[in-house]
């Protein structure tokens, strides 16, 4: 009977040890500055732990600059950072969206990063009427859901697939091209639209599975090889491409591997090796960081200690246009969201212009190549333009 | 005979609770169903309330969360509680059940039927319930490990499948899923996009009819027979048992329930795509299963409630100047040892187990 | 369905397969020497494997070795190895044994039931592998490249590299050693007896909880082993790198017969061959279902495996 009763304890104890590390709560209480058009949230949603962290984190980063920017301006803190980390999974999306919503004094969102979590996530920004500009969600089919709060910084997928196509036509002339992709909506969007831009200079293609689930790539090598390529797009992540890189390279083959932006990341030089790496090109709907201005790369290196990343820049841009609009007084999601739609913002990465669906205006959508050098560094190779 | 003995190990085989009156049961049964639908509004307790909801995800969701969890353990709980079949891939028949519901009701889908989420339910448990005799056909022949690892298969098939073809649309997904019907007295619908009370209600309706259910089923001749089969396969056999009948009612029934589950769950969530459909996520389940005390319904449901609330809970807690949500499946990991090594029977062990448990213990042989 | 890609490569493809069916093979000896001892299915094996990829990586880069550095020279390369096999080893062997002594050993005390154990390992596998994703960040590890592929033997279109020849030369070598240790020495024969009825053997005087710490380190230090061998491979390591693995060496172990040393071998190069020769007919998406549906008929057929359940019923 005392062994049933220790164990008993035993259980009691173990729910107690849960029940105590619960206890101890963030205090997420704080005081809140008054001032004209002050005592407001705005909110980021996106990535900030798991495996899609990366980019979360760049673009919630970004963000954060330039609220604290403007605050020290106010000289108080006129508007509060809310973070929500959504892991970048549509599973859990709504539970994440839910709560921010429920926060009244959140008046606009930058996020979700991901086009994915968008889809779970974007019904209910939409239904509270929150305005929401993502910096990097890029699948087409997002501004066509009939959402009046979803505004995008960035071009879509349609605007990069043609700008890669091109570049492996014009620049690269390369005439055998092997396209890969990793299933993603991301990556598999992309590669279609450059298969069908390409046309007879697409000799073969594969598929291979998302990240994290697959490490052995030696049949898709073997196919590259034996195609006789000399180019490589891969429409997918850098954590696969880098892995594709190294195993291309030890196997021997010396073309070029070419990608969106969801390959713009050092993570790609730092897993395949800096030497196996360089060379690979990258394009991306986006400036290059130089083009933001040193006042920008040095703010964001003195405040996070790493240099700005991709879409940092369109996340301080994203942040700015909600913190004008509040500076105008706009102060109400109706009011803001109104803002959005006639705002003509001339940020660091680009100048913003939003049509009635929410895409970024199409004439001022740029898309650059850039290159991974022998240091590892993906750095500006040149503008894109597509005829 | 097996009521015979029921009788003489009765007093024994219940426990404090089993020994009370009928009335008192139902009471206390029906206050605790009464208190879990009252559970969005527990963040309003003073004290306690505030400790117990979660940050950074809204308590209705987590809870809604905690409901399709609770469901599906209440499923695997039928398949490896009750049959003694392990199962590895359970998440397969969920994902065969919202599968089914997206393909059906959403505008995405190639069959353009664009139903109600209503009407889709019957046929989603119907080609759901089908999967799992399918599945279960040619493998339930094979024995104990054997049958782990297929069922693991199975789920990765699955998953490959929605990932790989055009039809089940891989990560691009299904989305504008419609939600259940029904409209409030101000004319909005009361399964709205913002609100997941109504979800979480809905889910712990289900989750009460699926108790129901699987309680009549394993007090009649179904469920004396898994025990037999759980006990010892081959003696059961001799004894008559059509083992292989009922192990495949065990997977029938077992997808039925995660098929609910799944369907509940495309309903509130509007969006699917097969990136949700992980391995971790049957393995998950399956620990909270067993932690919980396998082939108890209230283990069950302790531990599928357990397995999405810990990690849902440690957001937005801070120790020493970091987020503990960082480190929610480590530290998940690390209660699920802890859990298992102080209490190897489950935290609310079955009975008829726990006393099986004590057997062994004293069988153990000298180190 | 690209049966023209599949006949001309099929030389590149089979040593390819070959090659990681090998590293497969080894990792699945420790699923199969613990299951043939204590009859679970050990799933915090895979965890035993990602932190033997980490500790050569981790050795190495002491000696200031990271994926940027130039391969260095052969008799530094050969150091190099063995110093990051002993490195991988022996926190393979520890970590093995540590989830022996904290996850299965209280159990064991208690005579729990066999899915008691199957919970402690995946919550020991979590732990270990979200430790390792929270250290790391999450992100990736290049491997230094220690050896420069270069083709030693050309057969028509099918170049067998150095790295090959080692991978695959190695494994062989770890397999034909186990078997030898199993099968002759009086520590193996301890293991055999404990496999085959372990009250009796208790009974005869085998220390049994020794068999059993003895037969994780051991199927710890094959991981080791596999670990560095994946490292050269795939020249790239991440916390899920267990995992994704592990399932397919379970895989392997079940195909063979699991249990059985041999099985594995043959189980291991089975799969690496199957999953290559699928990628190339069907599609590189289809490699994980194709071993799976190949899993799944032979079960049917042969319900213990190829070569069936017996590292206790092996001849004394």
């Amino acid at each position: 009977m005392r062994q049933v009763l220790a164990r008993a304890i035993g259980g009691v104890a173990i729910i107690g040890l849960l029940a105590g590390s619960a206890a101890c709560n963030k205090d997420t209480s704080s005081d809140t500055a008054t001032g004209s058009n002050c005592g407001y949230k705005l909110a980021f949603f996106g990535a900030l732990t798991g495996s899609a962290a990366n980019l979360g984190v760049n673009i919630s980063q970004g963000f954060e600059l330039a609220i604290n920017q403007y605050n020290e301006k106010k000289g108080s803190t006129c508007i509060e950072v809310a973070k929500f980390d959504s892991q970048g999974a549509a599973e859990v999306a709504p539970g994440v969206a839910r709560s921010l919503v429920a926060d009244k004094k959140i008046i606009g969102i930058v996020g979700p990063p991901f086009s994915g979590e968008s889809e779970a996530a974007m019904p209910i920004f939409d239904e509270a009427g929150i305005p929401a500009v993502s910096p990097s969600a890029t699948r087409v089919s997002l501004s066509s859901k009939g959402w009046k709060v979803f505004h995008r910084a960035v071009a879509n997928d349609d605007a990069q697939g043609p700008a890669a196509a091109a570049y492996i036509k014009d620049t690269l002339k390369a005439e055998k091209v092997f396209v890969a992709d990793d299933q993603s909506a991301y990556g598999a969007g992309l590669a279609d639209v450059v298969k069908s831009k390409l046309g007879a200079a697409v000799v073969a293609s594969d598929k291979t599975e998302g990240d994290g689930k697959q490490a052995d790539f030696s049949a898709l090598v073997q196919k590259v090889q034996s195609s006789g390529a000399t180019a490589l797009f891969y429409g997918g992540y850098y954590t696969n491409a880098g892995l594709i890189r190294k195993q291309l390279t030890s196997a021997g083959w010396k073309g070029v591997l070419l990608g969106g932006d969801g390959m713009k990341d050092p993570g790609l030089s730092k897993a395949a090796g800096n030497a196996s790496a360089a060379g690979t090109i990258v394009t991306c709907p986006c400036s290059p960081p130089e083009a933001a201005g040193d006042e920008f790369n040095t703010a964001f290196k003195t405040k996070w200690g790493v240099p700005a990343g991709t879409y940092s820049d369109v996340a301080y841009d994203a942040a700015n246009i909600f913190l004008q609009g509040i500076e105008a007084g706009n102060t109400t999601h109706e009011k803001l969201n109104e803002y959005l739609s006639t705002v003509n913002y001339k940020g660091i990465a680009n100048t913003y212009k939003f049509t009635s669906t929410g895409e970024l205006d199409p004439t001022l959508i740029k898309v650059w190549a850039f290159k991974f050098n022998e240091a590892g560094e993906n750095v500006a190779d040149q503008e894109i333009k597509i005829s | 005979m097996s009521t015979a003995n029921g009788k003489t190990n009765g007093r024994a085989m219940r426990g404090l609770f089993g020994r009370q009156p009928v009335a008192v049961r139902v009471l206390v049964m029906v206050l605790v169903a009464v208190a879990a639908y009252m559970l969005p509004y527990v963040g309003s307790i003073p004290l306690i309330g505030p400790q117990i909801i979660t940050q950074g995800i809204d308590w209705p969701s987590a809870l809604f969360n905690m409901s399709y969890y609770v469901l599906l353990a209440l499923g695997l709980n039928v398949v490896v509680g009750y049959a003694g079949l392990l199962d590895l891939g359970y998440v397969g028949f969920f994902a065969v059940g919202a599968y089914c519901t997206a393909l059906l009701t959403s505008p995405d889908s190639i069959l353009k039927t664009e139903w109600a989420w209503l009407y889709s339910i019957p046929i989603a448990l119907a080609i759901t319930m089908v999967a799992g005799v399918l599945l279960g056909w040619p493998t339930l022949r094979l024995r104990g490990d054997y049958l782990a690892i297929v069922t693991l298969g199975f789920a990765e098939i699955i998953r490959i499948v929605a990932t790989s073809t055009d039809i089940l649309r891989g990560e691009r997904g299904f989305s504008s899923i419609p939600h259940p019907p029904g409209e409030g007295t101000d004319g909005k619908p009361i399964f709205g996009v913002a609100d997941a009370t109504p979800y979480f209600w809905l889910g712990l309706t289900v989750i009460i009819l699926v108790i129901l259910g699987v309680r009549n089923l394993d007090r009649s001749r179904v469920g004396r027979s898994w025990l037999a089969i759980r006990e010892d396969e081959e003696a059961a056999e001799i004894m008559g048992v059509r083992t292989f009948k009922y192990k495949l009612w065990a997977f029938a029934i077992g997808a039925f329930i995660g098929a609910l589950g799944g369907t509940i769950w495309a309903g509130n969530q509007n969006f699917i795509n097969s990136a949700t459909f992980q391995l971790q996520f049957s393995i998950l389940v399956l620990a909270g299963v067993v932690m919980g005390g396998s082939g108890n319904i209230a283990g069950a449901i302790l531990g599928g409630a357990l397995i999405s609330y810990i990690p849902d809970r440690l957001r937005g807690i801070e120790a020493g100047g970091v987020d503990l949500y960082e480190y929610r499946f480590a530290i998940f990991g690390f209660a699920i040892i802890l859990i298992m090594v102080l209490r190897p029977q489950g935290l609310i062990p079955s009975r008829r187990r726990a006393m099986e448990l004590k057997d062994r213990e004293k069988e153990v042989a000298p180190q | 369905m690209n049966f023209s890609g599949l006949i001309q490569d099929f030389g590149p493809l089979t040593i390819a397969g070959l090659t990681q069916g090998a590293i497969i093979a080894l990792f699945a000896l420790g699923y199969t020497l613990v299951y043939g001892v204590l009859r679970l299915i050990n799933f915090a094996h895979s965890e035993v494997f990602l932190v033997g990829t980490y500790a050569c990586l981790i050795v190495w880069g002491f000696f200031g070795l990271d994926q940027n550095s130039a391969t260095p020279g052969m008799g530094a390369v050969i150091g190099y190895l063995l110093i990051g096999l002993v490195a991988a080893i022996l926190i393979s062997g520890v970590t093995a044994l540590a989830v022996e002594v904290v996850a299965y050993r209280p159990l064991r005390r208690r005579n729990a039931p066999p899915l008691a154990f199957l919970i402690t390992a995946i919550g020991a596998s979590l732990f270990i592998s979200e430790v390792v994703g929270v250290l790391t960040h999450r992100n990736q590890r290049g491997v230094p490249n220690l050896i420069r592929p270069t083709d030693v033997l050309v057969i028509g279109n099918m170049h067998i590299t150095n790295l090959q020849i080692l991978i695959i030369g190695l494994a062989l070598v770890s397999m034909f050693a186990l078997d030898q240790f199993i099968n002759r020495s009086r520590l193996g024969r301890g293991i055999r007896a404990v496999a085959q009825n372990p009250d009796a053997a208790a009974l005869m005087g085998v220390n049994k909880s020794r068999v059993i710490m003895l037969v994780f380190l051991v199927g710890g230090l094959m991981a080791g082993i596999a670990a560095v061998m994946y490292d050269l491979k795939i020249g790239v390591t991440r916390f899920d790198a267990g995992f994704i693995l592990g399932i397919e060496a379970f895989t392997a172990a079940v195909l063979g017969g699991i249990g059985n040393l041999r099985g594995a071998l043959l189980g291991g190069l089975l799969l690496g061959l199957v999953q290559v020769y699928a990628a190339s007919l069907l599609g590189s998406e289809w490699l994980r279902a194709a071993a799976f549906i190949i899993l799944v008929l032979i079960l049917l057929f042969r319900p213990t495996g190829l070569l069936g359940e017996s590292l206790g019923r092996a001849r004394a």
